[in-house]
């Protein structure tokens, strides 16, 4: 699975939300029918499996003869780790109820007349080109609030709840607010995603470089770098603008703490304006200016990543998909690393180990199916160590379940991915304005452009950008969000 | 003849017209409906009145999109223009007269089928080819060349006065092939005599062109002028391939239809962007009108 900001689709499985806008257009029939459904009362079809009993081995208290019917998206990450791996968990818990599997590649296509009509799958694995809106399902009261799920006790550790076992953050990703106002958790990110500075390990060790903690150091190293004739640092201007205002915003997070984000995400006034932003700009504004090269304006990411593999870029800022995409180009014994963006003051609010980290690949429960307490089941064994273990090992990706991924041997950029995010601990952080507005999005990697390649300073950067969250707080068109 | 006559003429437009009205002018009816409209894909529309419309007046990268219109609508027209009027006397009368019959340079018909190559493209490949011209490394065309030979490259799609001109160069470019092809076709309905006639009198090739060729051209000019002002209005393909940053660096390249495009289906604004696109509707038609306007002339019988 290649993941290039050509193709928001396939980003998107990670950040799910920002399809809604693309796919606006696939939506609307969904909508439609949706909304019929929901004009046509209920239907009378609530015969819904009525509790069993409660126990430590079935806290969620899931009626043991019930079935269950479960829908794979089909694409990225196949099918094989629900029919091996989940299912069969799932079969062990409770022998009596029988799961009847389904994948498929137009999640909309297939589904929206089983919304429609009444009879929804008990749970989807709500994901690619053709996915439902989850504001739309949230909207139309067709997701299962999952808050019993977080709050159960773990299939590995009864002492602890599953929300304990999982990466902080991924919950609250989950959270959307309900026609009356609610914020509720709706829907489980399991697919971890970790973003960073990469580097050629090889290339590091060759030269004797260290990954360093702090801007004095970083800056010092690329000065190092720059005497071998190679460029220190650069992003794709032309198409990926974003992975560097991700920089700025993770440096942001580091000097003022998470709330600087959560004030961006909220549109709160002047959130783009906090100090911590626009220090945070004007550290990269000189890393810009001094260390990478005005022609990466015009490049494409997979131009500017394949300079990296060639050994002509050290640093590139990235997510952990980036060493599977660059699979091909990748010369062999690069050893693709991952390091935080170093710290800037001795003040900063969070230690140099803080990292972003996030959610992809969205599942969820329909509240209106037969057997919802059995599809929140599902979810718990699937957020066990053996069904986070399992997926890791069939797909080769981590989860949102550390311990699934402990001693599993990924190839060494995911590695220190997940080194990284083990070191960070508590402090992980993630923003969502660029799932929620778009605009917001444009306009953040237009101005990190005029920022990096030297056109505007810091103060315009904050500036501008601020403005047009004004204005998107202001357009009574557009949904906001709050976390 | 008189009998049935007009159910037989009734029954052949029937469908051509309910063709056109379901595909065209229905699309373009809901277009303004829409633009009324907050729209945004999901829930039912609202009704707004003209409050997309209101915002389009300060909309700072509408106005640049209107803008980067002007420079095209006078550029794209007038230097396409005189490059293929140029080619094409090259290749019909330029040359020597042999036996009384007008020629053109050596090697015309080769020159013909190789100016009509960009044409034969599609506008995606020509935007894909010129991002490896314009590459700004020394992977680059013309870059490539210009580093070897120990220059600075030229950014050219990334410094914000050098962007816009870099893809109109691109789209003319693309259309020359095309118009040379079409004044050829004219020039060869204008009367070898006539150039004969001058001749004689003494008129050098400047003063055929001038005073032989152009004024019999007219009609075809005026017809040039009218498709490549419709075409400034659109470079949509070559500004969204090409170009960085959709429409940037910062704006500076963007157009019309790339706004429609970004306000659409990126941003889910339907109705606004429905709003733009009624805008676009008038400055095209505003546009084709003034200019088969201001064009009329006598045209020379001959």
């Amino acid at each position: 699975m290649s993941i290039t900001p050509e193709h928001p689709a396939a980003l998107d499985r990670r950040t799910v939300l920002r399809r809604a806008a693309a796919v606006g257009m696939l939506a609307t029939p969904a909508i439609g029918l949706l909304s019929a459904c929901a004009t046509s009362g209920d239907d009378g079809n609530n015969e819904q499996a009525s509790g069993g009993t409660k126990s430590a081995t079935n806290p969620l208290g899931v009626k043991e003869d019930a079935p269950i019917e479960v829908v794979i998206f089909n694409g990225g990450y196949g099918e094989k780790y629900a029919t091996d791996v989940h299912e069969p968990l799932y079969k062990k818990a409770f022998p009596k109820s029988e799961v009847k599997h389904q994948a498929t590649q137009a999640v909309s296509t297939v589904l929206q007349p089983r919304f429609a009509s009444g009879n929804p799958p008990e749970f989807v694995n709500n994901s690619g080109e053709k996915f439902l809106d989850f504001g739309a399902l949230v909207n139309d009261g067709q997701l299962q609030d999952l808050t019993e799920l977080w709050d159960a006790p773990s299939v590995d550790d009864p002492s602890k709840k599953v929300r304990d076992t999982i990466i902080p953050g991924v919950v609250e990703q989950g959270m959307f607010s309900t026609a009356d106002g609610q914020r509720k958790p709706f829907v489980l990110y399991y697919v971890s995603t970790v973003y960073g500075i990469w580097y050629s390990g090889k290339l590091f060790k060759d030269n004797g470089w260290t990954a360093p903690t702090t801007f004095d150091q970083f800056k010092a190293l690329c000065e190092q770098i720059k005497a071998k004739g190679i460029t220190p640092y650069g992003y794709a201007g032309a198409n990926a603008a974003y992975y560097q205002w991700n920089v700025i915003l993770s440096q942001a997070a580091k000097i003022g703490g998470p709330d600087v984000l959560k004030n961006i995400d909220n549109l709160e006034d002047g959130a783009w304006q906090q100090d911590a932003v626009k220090q945070a700009a004007e550290a990269w504004a000189e890393i810009g200016a001094k260390y990478s090269d005005k022609s990466f304006e015009g490049l494409k990411h997979t131009d500017v990543q394949l300079r990296q593999n060639q050994g002509k870029v050290a640093f590139y800022p990235s997510g952990d998909w980036l060493e599977n995409e660059q699979k091909k180009d990748t010369p062999a014994g690069f050893t693709y690393q991952l390091m935080p963006v170093p710290s800037l003051t001795a003040s900063d609010k969070l230690p140099a180990t803080a990292i972003r980290a996030a959610g992809g690949e969205g599942y969820f429960v329909s509240s209106k199916s037969k057997n919802p307490r059995g599809g929140m089941e599902y979810m718990r064994q699937m957020l066990s160590k053996a069904g986070a273990r399992g997926f890791t090992e069939t797909v080769g990706a981590a989860t949102v379940v550390p311990a699934g991924s402990e001693g599993f041997q990924f190839p060494p950029g995911v590695a220190s991915a997940q080194a990284a995010l083990k070191a960070a601990g508590k402090d992980v952080f993630n923003m969502l304005f660029d799932n929620w507005y778009k605009e917001l999005d444009t306009e953040a990697r237009t101005a990190t452009n005029e920022l990096m390649f030297g056109r505007i300073k810091a103060d315009a950067f904050v500036e501008r950008i601020q403005k047009r969250a004004d204005a998107i707080k202001k357009d009574t068109s557009v949904t906001k969000f709050k976390r | 003849m008189r009998h049935g006559k007009y159910p037989f003429v009734i029954g052949f437009l029937f469908v051509p017209v309910a063709l056109y009205v379901t595909f065209v002018i229905a699309p373009y009816a809901q277009a303004f409906q829409i633009s009324m409209t907050n729209w945004r894909g999901l829930s039912a529309p609202q009704w707004v009145g003209f409050d997309n419309y209101r915002r389009l007046l300060d909309d700072g990268s509408f106005w640049k999109a209107v803008q980067h219109h002007g420079v095209l609508l006078l550029a794209l027209p007038l230097i396409t223009i005189a490059i293929a009027l140029f080619f094409a006397f090259l290749l019909n009368v330029g040359g020597r007269s042999s036996g009384g019959q007008r020629q053109g340079v050596w090697g015309s018909k080769f020159y013909r089928v190789v100016f009509f190559f960009p044409q034969v493209l599609a506008v995606a490949i020509i935007a894909v080819l010129f991002q490896m011209v314009y590459r700004p490394n020394e992977s680059g065309l013309i870059n490539g060349v210009l580093m070897k030979l120990g220059f600075d490259p030229v950014l050219f799609l990334i410094r914000p006065n050098l962007a816009l001109w870099s893809i109109i160069a691109v789209l003319i470019w693309q259309a020359v092939g095309f118009y040379v092809v079409l004044f050829s076709a004219g020039m060869a309905s204008i009367p070898g005599e006539i150039y004969e006639a001058a001749e004689m009198d003494g008129a050098t090739k400047v003063t055929l062109f001038f005073r032989v060729t152009l004024p019999l051209l007219w009609d075809t000019l005026q017809v040039a002028w009218v498709y490549l002002g419709i075409a400034a209005f659109d470079a949509f393909a070559i500004v969204a391939v090409l170009s960085v940053d959709s429409g940037g660096p910062d704006g500076a390249t963007t157009v019309l239809a790339m706004e429609i495009y970004r306000n659409a289906f990126v941003y889910s604004k339907y109705g606004y962007a429905s709003a733009m696109g009624v805008a676009l509707f008038f400055l095209t038609l505003t546009f084709a009108a003034l200019t088969l306007r201001l064009s009329k002339r006598e045209s020379v019988e001959y």
